[in-house]
């Protein structure tokens, strides 16, 4: 039993420490949101890909970076309704 | 583990990448110099500007091996220098230190706080400094920031604590700076949106309503925590913030730049809010907002202003004015002041000096000539609006101009984006050169690189004759100047005197009937070696001679200021040496008899405080290169001797910089009659000879000469072209560059006070004077503008033309402008687009083909528009056999695309005649296709084009184009690139890595029968032979893949191919899967690969070009030995020479995927700028000298590129 009480102690700190640690309730919105945030913070974090995309779009870079953390807001829509 | 790949690749770059993502302007030296840093690619670049010619100067380039997230200065107080902050992939913070004494940064502090990688939650993205070196803040994208305090200790180091945390939860960073609150304590401001709200509300209510804040949290230094002090909300548009004085300089605060506004927040201030004025004019759309991209703030003599750029690159100048009667009376004003292009950092310098690093195409530097004070530009100030930000605000509007503030000064070549890259030899020469297009909109360029040397000319003349040598003197050896230029001609010598003209000049004492072969000044007079003796004329003007011996002449000779040796064509050598007191010619009694004619002779130049040079190089036409002792005990006496491959036809003992041995060393020089050049290393006491390193350099006999360059000894080598060998100045190695100048036939120091480092040579029938100004930039590159973004481009298979597709998106097209513009047409309308860009659009395309002829009228010979909203994304040129394998060019468009979400009305194939030998093109007709073909590609006669997933075939007919066999899903998503080799065919998925396809003829059928067990975003592709294929992705890897022999044999075979159409798919995929054999992270995204060989004579390698302007190299290792060394040299390397920014190595190249057969050879590279005792541990581990270590690694270079 205590071993299963750690276990659940060091999830729990895992989740409080990083974004995105699933658990067994996980459902599509979350698991989808969290890898278009993901997505969108690496596109922003790596100045290659963003001047790439910038140059694709159109955009100065500036106005792609905007954009990409706006979308990390809600990547993937409103979340579904509550089924209580 | 990387030891079982069966192919092993050493990874160089060529050209490092030239994009600047941020740059920042410190005292890093601690003195009153202010230096630039930039952030380029992998690499910290230290730059400082020359304030006298306006050029930007590197002075330390270093590559940390990471993705560099972030920079920024600190400064303690009191203290006049700035430390260096980076943020990386390495999860660490680094603190660096420029130290200028030895050139190098200095790591002080490197403190972990995270995961390694870019990611969401690890801090990094953002920096800011407290403007009082207090403290740091760092945070990441979402959630996590972190406060480092900074002090000093008793020794005055700097110091730094331990992180203080200030996470929140669903809190989406957009921007942070450090507030200037002068000695109070520090506060630092972001800009956030908590999306909590938002993501469990499924009406989509609260997303709406969802409020961006501006935050300040504020460390308390005497209680060392972080708390959230103040909040405000903010335009929900906002995304960036300026740092507004404080403390004695101003009122403290922030300016909050959003979607067509600027607002002043500071807690316990009112609000203020201006509008970013938009752009008037016919062409422009009046109901565009503009957004603050880059700006900067500059404090002087108690003011301060801003300047803020639009994404059009308008600068605006923003004033925060406080009344001086009423200082809570505060006032915001905005004005246009000059148009500049699109920046990621502005870097205004106390000299006057605006330096603007460019989002795309080459950097800036431009000089101020005033600051917008009094001019006639319209200036709106927040009296005249609302603060309230849900506030509609009144469009403001201005009219572009001309320069008016600042005046262009220098231009900065920069290749960033590269969107393509062709190595390929048009003008004949010894190496191919590199044809690349590059930049954005209309400061696209095509751009031309050839490696060598910028020379400028000073002087080129004509004369009555053909010269065979020319010599610079001075009167007298303690002249600063040049006084002659002596010409020897088959018959004569004429003497040119240098003063404020250069003329011919009699009486000079020399001997002018004769031709000459030396000329040298010593002590107080200038000796004259002729055929037939040697003539020394003293300052007095008296004339001594010395004769040569009956029925003998000389036929070569050496000298320095102590010393002269001419040898006789019996093969007798004669020694003289001056004497110190009568200033005479003393000659040795023996004449020592050589072993065959002698070709030629070199002695050293007279190390300082010695009497003479040690040695004496013969070289005899057996082919032997001889080191004599011209010490007096041992005069003349033979102490080593080397064989070399042919005669040595030039010799030239130098002292230089090296890098094994950190010091000067003595080298000798040798030029062989094959063309082939030496230089090999004398030992200082014992004269042997050591270390040949070999080099051709064209094939005609060499000469070499001794020159100055740049305050460094230089040797000149003269062959089918120029050469200048010169140590780097950073690692010192050894370097040999083409100077970009006609093949001289001799050449010699020049030294006036016009010119004190000029280089005077013959050619032909003309004497130059010329000087090498830059020895750091070793490629020599050739702009040509083009009208917008370049997309692709291709070669004409027969005459030296480039065809590039160019398309610019949101950017009104010609013919709509001239639409526009038929009615009014304003001043600023007639703008060039260079500086000012295009009108924009939103979904509107901009697209032509330019006809590029780089060789001869280095011009764009004609432009061809499209309409009808089609943009062009690929180009080839295609043989069709049914027009009797007439070429003809192919364009591939596609209608309406949007990008975002993509989405198009299908596209077209172009098909244009050649006409004029390619010179100029004639539409034949265009084929409807239900999407854009992204990639075309001449296939035995027809053409193949990649359409959405399909693979089709089309042949050439009278009306259209014929689609006589099709794939339909050749690739799971998207087809974006093709190669082929037979009948095989590559294609490249747009996310899943490449297909091979086999074409059979007989049935004219397309199958598909390999592919990839890696999703690759493949960007560009070339096959390296039949089996394999190197590519690129756009997550900036390189890789390598190969088909199993057995399945490429399979598929060739004979017949209908029906065992391959029945052969059952394997997960989803083709039956078979490739193999991965090399795989190397590069950071920059490759957009073009090629197998080339790069040097005459060179063995075939790998070229890829990166989109931030990184050209790189995959260079094949012959033997295993090889591999096995340069394995253990990379393995201490990552060692003792760990990256800058604390990243592991090893962990950086297996970015995504782990690093395969690939070593890196800019890593290895560095071992030459490591400490002497360094170097000689890693070498006694590889049971190797330094020297050899060394020479491995510059043989790995020089052998294949330069």
């Amino acid at each position: 039993m205590a071993d299963k009480l750690r276990t659940q102690q060091q999830l729990e700190a895992l989740q409080s420490r990083y974004l995105g640690v699933g658990h067994a309730d996980t459902t599509k919105f979350e698991w989808t949101s969290n890898i278009a945030r993901d997505s969108y913070a690496s596109y922003v974090g790596h100045p290659q890909m963003l001047a790439y995309m910038s140059v694709g779009l159109g955009q100065s870079r500036e106005k792609t970076r905007l954009d990409f953390i706006e979308k990390m807001v809600r990547p993937v829509g409103p979340p579904p309704e509550r089924e209580d | 583990m990387a030891t079982t790949s069966s192919m092993f690749m050493y990874s160089l770059s060529l050209v490092p990448s030239s994009a600047i993502t941020q740059a920042i302007v410190g005292l890093f030296a601690g003195t009153k110099e202010q230096f630039i840093l930039s952030a380029s690619g992998s690499r910290l670049i230290l730059s400082r500007l020359n304030a006298s010619t306006g050029k930007l100067v590197t002075v330390l380039s270093t590559d940390t091996f990471s993705v560099i997230r972030s920079i920024s200065t600190v400064r303690l107080a009191g203290s006049l220098l700035d430390y260096i902050v980076v943020t990386s992939d390495s999860g660490r913070i680094t603190i660096l230190e420029y130290i200028q004494k030895g050139n190098f940064f200095k790591r002080i502090h490197l403190e972990t706080y995270g995961k390694s990688g870019v990611r969401r939650v690890i801090p990094g993205q953002y920096l800011a400094a407290d403007p009082k070196g207090r403290a740091l803040m760092i945070a990441s994208a979402e959630k996590n920031k972190l406060v480092y305090v900074l002090n000093r200790n008793v020794n005055a180091e700097l110091t730094i604590s331990s992180p203080l945390e200030a996470h929140k939860h669903y809190a989406l960073v957009f921007a942070l700076i450090g507030v200037d609150v002068g000695y109070e304590n520090p506060i630092f401001a972001a800009l956030e949106i908590d999306y909590e709200e938002s993501d469990q509300d499924p009406s989509g209510r609260a997303f709406e309503e969802l409020e961006k804040h501006l935050v300040y949290y504020q460390l308390d230094l005497g209680l060392n925590h972080v708390v959230r002090k103040w909040t405000d909300t903010v335009d929900r548009t906002a995304n960036m913030l300026f740092q507004v004085p404080g403390g004695e300089d101003g009122p403290s605060g922030v300016l909050v730049c959003a979607e067509e506004s600027i607002s002043y927040r500071h807690m316990d201030e009112e609000a203020l809010r201006i509008p970013i004025p938009r752009r008037g004019g016919a062409t422009e759309d009046s109901r565009r907002k503009r957004y603050i991209t880059a700006g900067v703030m500059h404090k002087m003599r108690g003011d301060f202003f801003f300047l803020l750029q639009t994404e059009d690159g308008d600068l605006f100048k923003v004033k925060l004015i406080t009344d001086e009667e009423d200082p809570s009376k505060k006032s915001l004003s905005i004005k246009y002041f000059d148009t500049v292009p699109l920046a990621t950092a502005l870097i205004i310098l106390r000299s006057g000096f605006l330096f603007v690093a460019s989002e795309t195409g080459d950097h800036r530097v431009y000089q101020f000539e005033k600051l917008g004070d009094d001019d006639n530009e319209t200036e709106w100030t927040s009296d005249q609006f609302s603060a309230d930000s849900d506030e509609p605000m009144k469009p403001v509007y201005f009219q572009p101009r001309a320069y008016e503030n600042i005046t262009p000064f220098e231009s900065v070549s920069c290749m960033n984006p590269m969107t393509g890259c062709r190595v390929t030899n048009l003008t004949g020469e010894d190496a191919p050169q590199i044809y690349t297009v590059s930049g954005l909109g209309a400061r696209s360029q095509f751009k031309t690189l050839r490696h060598g040397l910028e020379v400028s000319e000073i002087v080129a003349s004509d004369l009555p004759n053909y010269p065979s040598a020319v010599w610079t003197t001075k009167k007298t050896v303690a002249d600063q100047y040049d006084a002659y230029i002596v010409l020897s001609f088959s018959n004569a010598t004429l003497v040119l005197a240098v003063g404020e003209t250069v003329e011919e000049a009699t009486d000079t004492g020399f001997l002018t009937s004769a031709p000459t072969i030396g000329v040298q000044v010593a002590e107080d007079s200038i000796i004259q070696i002729h055929p037939r003796g040697i003539r020394q004329i003293r300052a007095s003007g008296s004339l001594e001679e010395w004769e040569v011996p009956q029925h003998r002449t000389i036929v070569c000779a050496t000298s320095n200021e102590k010393q002269v040796v001419v040898a006789l064509s019996s093969g007798e050598l004669i020694y003289f040496e001056v004497d110190t007191d009568s200033g005479g010619l003393g000659e040795y009694e023996e004449r020592p008899q050589m072993s065959g004619t002698v070709t030629s002779l070199s002695l050293g130049d007279v190390p300082q405080g010695k009497m003479r040079s040690p040695f004496l190089a013969v070289g005899c036409d057996d082919s032997t290169v001889r080191i004599l002792s011209v010490e007096p005990e041992t005069c003349l006496e033979s102490k080593s001797i080397q064989a070399v491959s042919a005669s040595p036809t030039a010799l030239m003992i130098m002292a230089m910089e090296d890098s094994s041995s950190g010091a000067m060393t003595l080298y000798l020089h040798i030029g062989l009659y094959s063309g082939v050049y030496l230089r090999t290393v004398v030992d200082e006491v014992t004269g042997d000879l050591s270390d040949t390193r070999t080099r051709f350099l064209g094939a005609k006999p060499v000469k070499l000469f001794s020159v100055t360059v740049q305050e460094q000894p230089a040797i000149l080598a003269l062959a089918s072209r120029s050469w200048l060998g010169y140590s780097d100045n950073q690692s010192k190695a050894f370097q040999m560059t083409p100077l970009s100048y006609t093949p001289l036939e001799f050449g010699w120091n020049f030294s006036s006070e016009v010119c004190t480092e000029g280089i005077v040579g013959i050619e032909g029938q003309s004497v130059r004077i010329f000087t090498v100004d830059r020895l750091e930039e070793n490629m020599i590159r050739e702009a040509i503008s083009l009208a917008h973004t370049p997309r692709a481009f291709v070669q004409n298979p027969e005459q030296a033309l480039f065809y590039v597709g160019e398309a610019d998106y949101n950017t009104l097209s010609k013919a709509s402008r001239a639409k526009l513009l038929a009615d009014e047409m304003s001043d600023q309308d007639r703008l060039p687009a260079e500086e000012f860009g295009y009108p924009r659009a939103t979904d509107h395309w901009a697209s032509c083909i330019e006809i590029v002829d780089p060789i001869e009228k280095k011009a764009v010979l004609e432009t061809i528009h499209l309409e009808g909203n089609e943009n062009i994304c690929s180009i080839t040129v295609a043989a069709f056999s049914s027009q009797d394998d007439e070429s003809f060019l192919v364009v591939g468009t596609g209608v309406d695309v949007k990008v975002l979400p993509p989405s198009s009305k299908g596209g077209y194939i172009h098909i244009y005649r050649f006409l004029d030998e390619g010179r100029s093109l004639e539409f034949i007709h265009k084929t409807k296709v239900e999407e854009p073909p992204l990639t075309l590609l001449g296939f035995q006669g027809r053409l193949l084009a990649g359409v959405g997933n399909t693979l089709r075939i089309y042949e050439l007919g009278m009306k259209q184009l014929l689609r006589k066999s099709q794939l339909p899903k050749a690739v799971p998503r998207k087809l974006v690139g093709l190669t082929t080799q037979g009948s095989r065919i590559i294609c490249s998925d747009i996310q899943e890595s490449v297909t091979y396809v086999v074409y059979k003829y007989a049935d004219n059928r397309l199958i598909s029968f390999c592919d990839d067990a890696f999703a690759r975003w493949t960007t560009c592709t070339t096959m390296v032979d039949y089996e394999t294929v190197a590519g690129g992705d756009k997550f900036g890897n390189v890789w390598l893949v190969r088909c199993p022999s057995k399945v490429s044999e399979v598929a060739d075979e004979e017949g209908s191919g029906a065992h391959l159409v029945h052969e059952k798919g394997y997960l989803g995929g083709t039956s078979h899967r490739l193999d991965q054999l090399v795989h190397n992270f590069t950071q920059d995204i490759p957009t073009s690969i090629q197998k080339v060989s790069l040097v005459a004579g060179g063995r075939d390698i790998i070229l890829w070009a990166g989109f931030q302007g990184t050209i790189g190299l995959l260079i094949p290792f012959a033997s295993r030995d090889d591999v096995d060394f340069f394995q253990k040299l990379e393995m201490e390397m990552r060692s003792v020479d760990s990256p800058l920014t604390g990243r592991d190595h090893l962990i950086y190249r297996s970015y995504y995927v782990p690093v395969k057969g690939v070593i890196d050879g800019d890593l290895c590279e560095r071992f030459s700028i490591l400490k002497r005792e360094v170097k000689e541990r890693i070498a006694g581990e590889l049971e190797r000298t330094v020297r050899e270590v060394e020479r491995k690694i510059q043989d790995m270079r020089t052998r294949h590129a330069w």
